[in-house]
């Protein structure tokens, strides 16, 4: 895979899709006179931070991705083993049309969008990352959720030949996140298959991962094989592992420590040795968004 | 420190061993042990002058924080083996354990440095995280019981103190290391293969030292 510098322009960084997308968006605010929409559109849609996104040499080199290796620097160099065409991702559970769809097929129809979002580990460091990807809840529209479906498991795919860190038993395999439906269906909530308008690279969970920016990274879970619709909250990997340090919802808040650090400040990746910390934002910056979905929810009990 | 050089007692006897040993330990009494800290410290402006330098990759504070703190451990698991290569192997080192022992308590010093100054950043946090997380309380101990060995590691206070209470004083060196490697197993996300080598081999080491002397 070619190598990206940090001289990437945003000329370079468009995905096609989205390109496409902006033309017809255009076209369509002339139409109806809407000249606000049709203002350069640098940060793709309200969604977006204006902030700006980490190189790509950051986001690709420092990486939690432990099917690769405990070390940040594992996923980059081990990743490549990862064979991601062909793929396919199983949908069951409580939906209209379950099945074994291959990636494109799944895709077809849905809209590519760039987001840049920002992106907070639990384990206290952030970027900006602009990814490109479709909302989760378009793709759940399509495929049909059954009224009686309250949340949404996802499975990343275990294949320990290719992914060596599913040799050694350090997680309970495959790894395993989960949504409530209505966290699934807001429209924050994206399936990423890009990244800086190119191809997600393995390192980051190619073909298809979920990002879920109000969250702590470990919820946006990488390579997903199988999503299931169900009316039980799923099990969840780290939530497994270590109940008492990762709750179901992650949900960042700067207010609920983490047992071992705290979590009331980030250091922002990238920014060399003397780099300072800044505050870490009440559901990472996105509370306009997403305050309301756990209104009357003690956040301290429900971390 | 001048202590006569005396076969390990438990080390095996046979004629060749013995000539090995004896070479060894002739040869190193010849060696000054400044070498030591010039080639043990050196890696710590090295890993500086990288980080600075972005060659430790995205995040070089904790890059730096962890290589600091790995290389302490590393040196504290090198004291420690000092005593039973000379009880066991009959060889021995331990004209090099005071530089050894030096070594990573600078170490040590500089991950806490890299910790507070860069990472932490304010005194207020750096006094909440020692109140409140167990790790860093922890790691914390392990720096306190060092402390008065590093200030005792000269002649003038071995004098002072006499050989007895000297030696009393620097087995403070089991709790700080088996502290320090404790700070290691609790800091990481789950249960890691490294750090738990770490803690075998120092557990393993000082176990040694309870096996009987003949």
């Amino acid at each position: 895979m070619r190598r990206h510098s940090r001289r990437l322009t945003w000329a370079d960084v468009t995905p096609e899709a989205d390109f496409l997308n902006r033309r017809t968006l255009l076209a369509g605010a002339g139409v109806l006179g809407l000249s606000a929409l049709a203002r350069p559109l640098h940060a793709a849609g309200a969604f977006s931070t204006d902030e700006t996104p980490n190189s790509f040499e950051d986001i690709t080199q420092y990486n939690n991705f432990y099917e690769f290796g405990w070390d940040k620097t594992d996923p980059a160099r081990h990743a490549e083993a990862l064979t991601t065409d062909p793929w396919s991702v199983k949908i069951d559970g409580m939906v209209e049309r379950p099945g074994t769809y291959d990636l494109g097929d799944l895709m077809a129809g849905l809209t590519i969008e760039e987001r840049i979002y920002r992106f907070r580990c639990v384990e206290a460091w952030s970027m900006i990352i602009p990814w490109n990807g479709f909302e989760l809840g378009a793709l759940l529209n399509k495929v049909g959720v059954q009224p009686s479906a309250k949340y949404v498991a996802f499975e990343t795919l275990f294949r320990p030949e290719e992914m060596r860190g599913q040799r050694t038993s350090a997680l309970d395999w495959p790894y395993r996140e989960g949504l409530r439906l209505d966290e699934a269906m807001n429209p924050l909530t994206l399936m990423a298959t890009g990244l800086y308008g190119k191809s997600l690279p393995n390192q980051n969970g190619a073909p298809l991962r979920l990002v879920v920016p109000w969250k702590y990274g470990f919820k946006s879970i990488k390579s997903i094989v199988r999503i299931t619709l169900t009316d039980q909250e799923p099990p969840t990997t780290w939530n497994m592992l270590q109940p008492r340090e990762y709750g179901f919802y992650a949900n960042v808040n700067p207010q609920v420590d983490h047992p071992r650090w705290s979590q009331a400040s980030e250091r922002r990746v990238g920014g060399g040795l003397f780099a300072k910390k800044q505050p870490t934002l009440m559901f990472n910056g996105y509370a306009d968004d997403v305050a309301g979905l756990y209104s009357g929810m003690d956040l301290a009990k429900f971390y | 420190m001048t202590q006569r050089i005396t076969p390990g007692a438990n080390a095996p006897m046979t004629p060749l061993w013995a000539a090995v040993t004896d070479a060894l330990n002739t040869a190193s009494r010849r060696l000054p042990t400044w070498p030591v800290y010039l080639f043990g410290l050196l890696p710590m402006p090295w890993f500086f002058w990288k980080a600075l330098n972005g060659e430790m990759g995205v995040n070089p504070i904790e890059a730096l924080e962890h290589r600091y703190g790995l290389l302490a451990l590393q040196f504290l698991v090198a004291g420690l083996a000092v005593t039973p290569l000379r009880r066991m192997l009959g060889v021995n080192l331990i004209r090099f354990r005071r530089a050894i022992g030096l070594t990573a308590f600078f170490y040590v010093l500089a991950h806490l440095s890299v910790w507070a100054l860069l990472d932490v950043q304010s005194l207020a946090a750096i006094w909440k995280d020692i109140v409140k997380r167990p790790y860093i309380t922890i790691g914390m101990a392990g720096f306190l019981c060092l402390l008065p060995l590093a200030l005792t590691s000269n002649n003038w206070s071995l004098r002072r103190l006499g050989p007895l209470r000297w030696r009393r004083l620097h087995m403070l060196t089991y709790p700080a290391v088996l502290l320090g490697s404790a700070h290691f197993v609790m800091l990481v996300k789950g249960w890691q293969t490294e750090p738990i080598l770490y803690f075998g081999a120092i557990v393993g080491l000082l176990m040694l030292r309870l096996v009987p002397r003949r």
